[in-house]
């Protein structure tokens, strides 16, 4: 065994690997793992940012649950969809209809 | 192989003479056995215990059931317990007693082995101060085994005793006083003395 | 150098504890293993061991503790017996699953009920499929040199399993016997130190241990373990081997006792098989054609090896220090058959159950055994019991 710092998503571990493949025990090597977890597909409605109706207030971005409202520069950015569950809590918070909620949710995934 | 079974009672320390013997065996070079009855020890009831001394290394882990030796500690033991049991004919009997050579002798009718009576409490009571009996028998069997020499069992033990008193070493004196007085305090009470 | 001593198995093990200085004890105390952390306890405030001595309210605890010790990159231990070590059956599979190299002084005591303390294997059996590898003892330098050996074979990579080393409780564990110790120096050499690549501690490297496996995992990290378990065969030996260059005393998975010819065997283990040897010396002086196996690892479980040694017996007798109540006999009786089957068929074999709550076993109950399997070599395999009992009052 190596003394290289190694993550389960730089070895490439996922449901399809061999009994080879895992690590020992199990263990979960890396901080921050579950950015690579796509709970994007969880998804049945998605949200729409509407930019021509934000004020960017930033109501939205402290209630997502998931982290999925990146900020740059105190300026939220569009949704993070390879996290976003679609919970719609950002949709009711924000004062000026600049989020709406869609049923075709799956479109905009991406990691 | 020599086999040596003590009859105690919880507290008299039986087991405490059994694994010295074996201190003493070893230092001699044998190969040791010391062990008590396996079970949860209670003050006051009977308990026994066990040696087996050999030249060569040891093997059987069971109990002993025709023994060399019987060490009564207590001798209120003889009726209630079956002292006797599995001794071999030619076997010795060390027992703690006060009570007149005959009158022991008598316990034993039909023994045609040794029986020696040592008054063990009395050793005790005027050495130590209190009547803990299984000192000076320690010594009775150390010299009726055999297997030691009266200055090496009496320097071996005063290091054993040294280790196990650690924390009240003034009691070691009074131990070596009883080993000593006991050594050749042991009066055979069925015929001649053997030496 | 070797040097003789003499000593109980409990103090045989704490001292090779002492020797070995692991990171971290947390054990709770039970009869007859007590002595064991007592030992401990003394040589820490006696400022012979840097051992962190974990205290705990439980043996559940005590398992836990280990587990977290270990996780965190660093050698850790208990000691228990009997209802303590039933106790931890939950952490024990734990401990086996996240391939923690935790070694574990077992000192086998019946387990409750009824509740009683003397020897039966009835607690470690009990244990037998949580993954733990199992090293049984016949007398206190077994005990010493099994546990000099222990943290070798649980860390090696190869494996990463944990290890129980068993002894008989109060036949061994509180007997006074002669033993061969070695230089505190030497044993500490031959047990070596513990690295692990990762741990929890590490700052360079997070990592998270016994996470939630979702099924599409599970079979595949089963496995992994089951060829860890495999593994660990060579590793034992290789061990084994090298304890032997370094202190002489040679081990492998189990001993044959005056196998050559036999034709009479018993397959036992720990203390009992140094009773029933004496057994097989007086037959064989008698010119009866006895020999012994005396199974030292049980896990992982040495078929093909004890298959292979039992060919060519005529009649051989499965001895179980505890009753599986599977109305077919032990769990050593069931393994040493699946062994044979198929490889060594046509040995006529008897389970025996005996020495249930410290039952004593006496050379004359070997040899009248013995006497028994002569018996059965000439009987038709079906007229042969699966099992029975031996040593109660009908």
């Amino acid at each position: 065994m190596s003394k290289e710092i190694k993550t389960n998503k730089m070895q490439g571990i996922c449901e399809q690997s061999g009994w080879r493949e895992l690590t020992e025990g199990g263990f979960v090597y890396g901080e921050g793992n579950s950015a690579f977890f796509n709970t994007g597909d969880w998804r049945t409605k998605a949200p729409a940012w509407r930019p021509e109706n934000c004020k960017q207030c930033l109501l939205c971005y402290p209630v997502c649950p998931d982290s999925s409202i990146p900020v740059e520069n105190s300026k939220r950015q569009d949704f993070d969809m390879f996290h976003c569950k679609g919970c719609g809590i950002c949709a009711k918070v924000c004062p000026f209809g600049a989020i709406a909620m869609e049923t075709a949710g799956k479109e905009g995934g991406r990691e | 192989m020599i086999e040596i079974r003590w009859h105690g009672r919880g507290g008299q320390g039986a087991k405490t003479a059994a694994l010295l013997l074996a201190d003493a065996a070893f230092e001699t070079g044998l190969y040791v056995q010391g062990f008590p009855e396996y079970g949860p020890e209670r003050m006051g009831a009977p308990i026994t215990a066990y040696n087996r001394l050999d030249d060569a290394p040891i093997r059987v882990h069971s109990n002993i059931y025709e023994p060399d030796m019987v060490v009564v500690v207590d001798e209120t033991l003889i009726g209630a317990v079956d002292v006797r049991g599995g001794l071999k004919p030619a076997g010795r009997i060390v027992v703690n007693s006060s009570r007149a050579a005959a009158r022991v002798s008598e316990e034993f009718a039909g023994f045609e082995g040794e029986i020696y009576a040592v008054d063990a409490a009395d050793i005790s009571i005027r050495c130590l101060g209190k009547n803990l009996p299984n000192t000076p028998l320690l010594s009775v069997v150390a010299r009726l085994s055999g297997i030691i020499g009266e200055q090496e069992f009496f320097k071996v033990m005063e290091g054993a005793f040294l280790e196990k008193f650690a924390a009240k070493p003034e009691v070691v004196e009074g131990n070596m006083n009883a080993l000593r007085e006991a050594w050749n305090g042991a009066v055979l009470v069925n015929g001649d003395r053997d030496e | 150098m070797s040097k003789k001593n003499r000593m109980s198995g409990n103090e045989a093990v704490a001292n090779a504890i002492r020797q070995i200085d692991p990171d971290v004890i947390a054990a709770f105390p039970i009869t007859p293993s007590t002595e064991i952390p007592q030992y401990i306890s003394k040589f820490k405030a006696d400022g012979l061991i840097s051992t962190e001595f974990v205290t705990v309210e439980s043996e559940h605890s005590a398992m836990s503790a280990c587990i977290g010790a270990s996780a965190s990159g660093v050698r850790a231990m208990t000691a228990t017996s009997s209802a303590g070590m039933a106790l931890m059956y939950e952490l024990l599979y734990v401990a086996a699953s996240d391939r923690l190299p935790i070694v574990m002084a077992a000192v086998n005591r019946t387990l409750s009920g009824p509740i009683n303390i003397n020897t039966e294997h009835s607690d470690s059996m009990g244990a037998r499929d949580s993954g733990w590898i199992q090293i049984y003892s016949e007398n206190a330098q077994e005990a010493y040199d099994n546990m000099l050996m222990a943290h070798r074979i649980a860390e090696h990579p190869d494996v990463m399993l944990p290890v129980m080393i068993c002894q008989d409780g109060f036949i061994t564990s509180h007997a006074i016997e002669n033993i061969l110790l070695e230089d505190d120096e030497a044993a500490a050499a031959f047990a070596g130190g513990y690295d692990p690549p990762h741990h929890l501690l590490d700052p360079e490297s997070s990592v998270a241990v016994g996470p939630y496996s979702v099924s599409p995992y599970v079979m595949e990290m089963k496995v992994a373990q089951a060829n860890a378990m495999i593994r660990a065969r060579k590793v034992i030996l290789d061990v084994a081997a090298d304890f032997e260059k370094t202190f002489g005393r040679g081990y492998g998975l189990f001993e044959e006792y005056r196998m050559e010819g036999a034709e009479l065997a018993l397959l036992i283990m720990s203390s009992a098989a140094g009773t029933a040897k004496v057994a097989v010396d007086r037959l064989r002086e008698k010119g009866v054609k006895a020999g012994l196996v005396k199974l030292r690892v049980f896990r992982p479980f040495p078929a093909a090896e004890l298959a292979a040694a039992l060919k060519g017996v005529r009649a051989l007798a499965v001895m179980d220090r505890s009753e599986g109540f599977s109305a077919n006999g032990g769990p050593l009786g069931a393994e040493v058959r699946m062994a044979l089957y198929g490889k060594a068929d046509g040995i006529k074999t008897i389970n025996i159950v005996f020495g249930l709550g410290g039952r004593d076993a006496r050379v004359e109950d070997f040899e009248a055994l013995y006497g028994e399997l002569a018996g059965l070599a000439g009987k038709p395999a079906a007229d042969i019991p699966y099992f029975k009992h031996m040593g109660q009052r009908e």
